[in-house]
Order: structure tokens, then sequence, then C-alpha cells
């Protein structure tokens, strides 16, 4: 069971995910230590391991640095569940197999909430208030790389295949 | 049905007679820019999976930027990590320190841009290169590193929607304030995963310096690329200056393209504007807006800071004294020499501004002009997201060229036009 972090706005940025004057290394650990910094102080000693990121419209607007990929799964997040995503970061999260979730329904989710996701089936269940969300799963290409470890791997893959 | 241009390039590339909005195709990539923030990382991926190859050594051009001169240890072992591996695969086009320049900037001045190419880097701001009727996008470093060693890379051909630029731009009104109008009109996201294809009379008067700040801020609307047919101006500018391969391919839309929206500007009618913090989309008319304090000035980036940008700060500057810290970041060297030759400079340093050289800098709070709790600055970038500059209560007012000097010189946003 997971945590519900739920930021209720749209266009939630890169910049706030992973502010720039700390894109001078790209270590994972020092990353996530800076993991919605500008937007919410207290995140990185909130979260848990497993916890989950709600919010609205246009998720990781702004830059193509993955680096926010890598600070969100380096401060442990399990997904993102947001109403939609900018472009460059739903790519940069498949091709880091890290699996995220788009739902016009975040709605039924409120920040604290106990939520499970099972993936596969394409269910969000809401412990909490007992509200069940399905949702679409990933395209079949995109699951794929995924449950091949990412985009590289699955490059790797499809050469020695 | 006949295709648009973005859907003319991507079917070349992935080497298909069509291809329609929405499928998703394999294409063949031409270039791929690389600097100093996401391309390390790429690098140490493909090294830790044994694949560190580089698929064509010409296609790939490197500059350090963002962090360039190194700002600190931890950018300075960036630009190492990235020296070695661009010496190791003797890439041809390896800018360093003393030619290299703000990425977006220097690929078309240096030559590396042609019409009718697919062109991926790693910066969201790729999508400039869409000014010379380019498929250009921004990706991340995984992605790059898969660019990087096998030459290919999916994507999903975008819709298309159509900016119609009738009318001609006012004294004091520049690309800028069309670019903030527009993503003012759709929202942040209202071109996500979108092509955004400019056309229009009004685009016909502008030279490609102009041309590249509207295709610069596609990314600012969600946009995938930013796109704009070939003309006379395109051509005079890629004379002479194409390195490697100087033939190119142009494309154009055909008239029963299909476009999922079509939005009209009429340019005649277009103020200067200020993108208000926090968002590129809160654009109004500098007449609702004059008169807010500023605490600072910054003109450069990859969106305002070529030769023409400065020419036309540097118009408003002299014979004035600057109010406030105002930074002038000339984006490449060429830039910054042409600058020097042509007395910029010392109108810049009469009124009292800074020179850096150039960098990306400050316009992400990197270095070089970083803004303290509380303070504003305008700028010529191309982004004012929370925190964008420096510290997260700072403030970002998104303008011209123009518009940042004539605010430089009275300490507060100002109409360029009283001083044209």
């Amino acid at each position: 069971m997971a945590k519900a972090h739920k930021y209720d706005r749209d266009h939630i940025n890169t910049d706030e995910i992973i502010p720039a004057r700390y894109l001078n290394t790209d270590d994972e650990q020092e990353l996530a230590k800076h993991c919605m910094e500008d937007l919410d102080a207290e995140f990185v000693k909130k979260c848990q391991a497993g916890d989950i990121i709600v919010a609205g419209e246009d998720f990781g607007c702004g830059s193509s640095r993955e680096h926010a990929v890598w600070a969100i799964r380096g401060a442990n997040v399990s997904t993102v569940i947001a109403k939609s995503f900018a472009r460059i970061f739903y790519r940069n999260a498949i091709d880091n197999g890290f699996y995220i979730i788009e739902t016009p329904d975040v709605d039924k989710i409120s920040d604290g909430d106990e939520i499970e996701v099972d993936f596969e089936n394409g269910l969000i269940k809401n412990v909490t208030s007992g509200k069940d969300i399905n949702f679409e799963p990933l395209p079949d290409f995109a699951r794929e790389i995924i449950n091949n470890g990412g985009l590289l791997e699955h490059i790797k893959k499809a050469t020695t295949d | 049905m006949g295709s648009t241009i973005t859907e003319k390039i991507l079917a070349k590339a992935a080497g298909k007679e069509t291809v329609k909005a929405g499928q998703l195709v394999d294409a063949e990539i031409d270039v791929i820019m690389c600097h100093d923030v996401t391309t390390p990382p790429a690098i140490s991926m493909l090294e830790d999976k044994k694949i560190d190859t580089v698929f064509d050594t010409e296609k790939i051009v490197v500059t350090p930027d963002h962090f360039q001169p190194a700002k600190d240890i931890q950018s300075a072992a960036l630009h190492k990590r990235l020296d070695k591996w661009a010496r190791k695969h003797n890439i041809r086009y390896y800018y360093k320190i003393g030619q290299a320049g703000v990425c977006h900037a220097l690929l078309p001045e240096q030559g590396h841009i042609r019409p009718g190419e697919v062109i991926v880097g790693g910066d969201s701001h790729t999508c400039t290169y869409g000014a010379f009727g380019a498929f250009s996008t921004g990706i991340g470093s995984t992605d790059l590193a898969a660019a990087i060693a096998t030459g290919k890379l999916w994507f999903k051909v975008p819709e298309s929607m159509k900016f119609v630029l009738n009318g001609s731009l006012g004294k004091g009104v520049y690309s800028k304030d069309v670019i903030l109008e527009a993503i003012r009109l759709i929202g942040t996201d209202g071109a996500l995963y979108k092509a955004m294809e400019f056309t229009g009379p009004a685009l016909a008067d502008m030279s490609m310096e102009a041309r590249m700040t509207i295709t610069n801020m596609a990314i600012e609307a969600g946009g995938k690329n930013g796109i704009m047919g070939f003309d006379d101006i395109t051509k005079e500018y890629l004379d002479g200056r194409l390195k490697g391969k100087t033939d190119y391919e142009v494309f154009e839309s055909d008239a029963d393209a299909e476009y999922c929206r079509t939005i009209e500007i009429d340019c005649s009618k277009l103020e200067p504007m200020v993108a208000m913090p926090h968002l590129p989309s809160n654009g109004v008319p500098i007449s609702k807006c004059a008169g807010k304090d500023m605490d600072q000035a910054y003109i450069g980036s990859c969106t305002n800071g070529r030769i023409e940008d400065l020419r036309i700060a540097a118009d408003i500057l002299k014979g004035k004294k600057v109010a406030i810290r105002t930074l002038i970041v000339p984006a490449t060297p060429t830039i910054w020499k042409m600058a020097k030759d042509e007395g910029l400079f010392d109108i810049f340093y009469d009124a009292g501004c800074v020179i850096s050289a150039p960098t990306c800098g400050a316009c992400l709070g990197g270095f070089m002009g970083v803004l303290a709790e509380g303070e504003k600055c305008v700028s010529t970038t191309n982004r004012n997201f929370v925190g964008r500059m420096g510290h997260p209560k700072s403030e970002v007012y998104l303008t011209s060229p123009a518009t940042a000097a004539a605010s430089a010189i009275e300490g507060k946003l100002a109409d360029p036009r009283s001083y044209l």
C-alpha cells in the first residue's frame, strides 16, 4: 500500500521537480535529495518508499532533463498519477522503465489517501475512500520497453535477439 | 488528403511514401545536438550497457553551454566527461570553449541545420531548428543515448496546429511578442504532443534570427516541434554556411493538409508583450503592466541572444544609463565578436551593463546572474517558472530584447516604443 502525495495543480514543471541549480550532477541519490524542492520543501522528508505523486494536467512540462524522472525515482516514488503529462517527461519515464499513469479521475484521490495500483489490469484502488479508478494501461510498445527494463535494454535485446 | 511539412519529413526519415498523424514510425536521425547537462548521463548509460558506439561521427554536434565556463567542480566534471567522450570517438563537430556557444544559436550559425532533416537534441528548445523547415525536437538522455548509438528513434507522428501570422509588426514589436501572444492564446499545454506550424505574411518580413525566436518557444506551449516553410530568406541564410553536406530537400505542406486547429494572429494589432510569473502563457500587453519595479534585466539565451537581438537592445540603450543590473549575454563567440566589432559593447559599457561570455548561465538559474529571494528580472529568455532564475521566491518577466532594454533604463517594466 502506498500513500498519495497530491498536488492539486496543473503544469508542475521540471524546474519545480528538480531545480536546474542541481543539474551539475546526474547522481540519482544526490538528485533525489532535492526532489520537488521548489514546490514542496518537505516532500523528501515525508515521502516513504513506494509512495505516489498525484497531480493535474501537463505534469513535467518544461525542460527535457531526464533528471526529473531520476529525482522522482531516486526519492523512491513508485509512480506518478496525473491528468496528463508533458511529452518529453512521458517519453523519459518510459525510456527509464518508470511506469506513469494518465487518468482524468485524479479528483478521486485526496492527499494522504492509501492506494494500491494494479498496472497490468489498469486499476487504482483507493483504500481510504473505497473509490476505484480504471485507467488505460500504457500502449503495448511502451509496456514492452518498460518490461525490458528501459529503452537501452530494449535496444540491446532487439539487437541480440 | 494532403500532408503537412512535418508528416512529409517524418515519412522520408522513416523510408515511407506517406505517414499520418498518430502513426508510430522509426525515423533516421540526421543531426544530434549534445550539450553538457544531458549528454554526460547518456554517455554513462552507453558505457554501462557496453554499447559505447557512435552511429556517425559527422552527424553529432557537441557544445558545452549550460554551465560553461565551468561554474563549479561538479560542472567541471561534467565537461571533463563530455570532452573525454568527444575526443575518444573523434566527433568531427566538437565546439570547445572559445568556439562553444548556446547550442540553439550555435548550430544554425555554424551551418549544421538543413531543411527537410530530422534533428534531435538533449534539450527541450531543440524545436528552434524548425525555423529552417526541419523536423526538430528535444529528447532526454536515454533517447539521446539510443540515438547516438543507433541513429534512429521512434516517433509518434504529431497532429499539426497552424498559426497564420497576418499583418505586419509595428514599431517596437518583435517576433518574441508574437510567440508570447500565441502561447497566451493556447496555454502552456495548448499544443501538447503537436506540431506548431507557422505561416503567413508577417513571417515573410522576419529574418532567420527572428523566426528562430518563434520556433524556440514551441515547447512552452507543449509542442513537439515548431516548424516553418522555406523561402528566400532561409536560402540566403544557408548559402555558403552549411558544413559537411550542403544539399538538402525542401518540403512544404499541401494545400489540403489536415490541421487539428488553425489560429490567426493579426500582428499589426500586437503590442509589446510581457509574460508575467510564473508561466510563459501569462502574457499581457505592456500597456497593462508598465511601471512594475524590476531588480535585473537579462538579455541573452537561445531565444534572444543573437546579433539582431543585441543590435535592437543597443539601439535603445545608446547614450542612456541603466537603472538596474543589466546582463548582456551574446549567445556564441561569433555573435560576441560581431557585437564587439560593431561597437555594441561600447554602448553596453557606457550604459552600465555587464557583458558575459557565451553561456546559458542565469536563464536556468545556473550562474552569472541568479536572483535572490524576492527579486524580479525582466528577461529575454523563454521560461518564467518558479525558481527558474534563482530563488523560488524570485520572479521572471519574459519580454523581447527591446522591452528588456527599455525596462533596464527605467528600472521598471517599460514600453520600448517610447525609445524608438
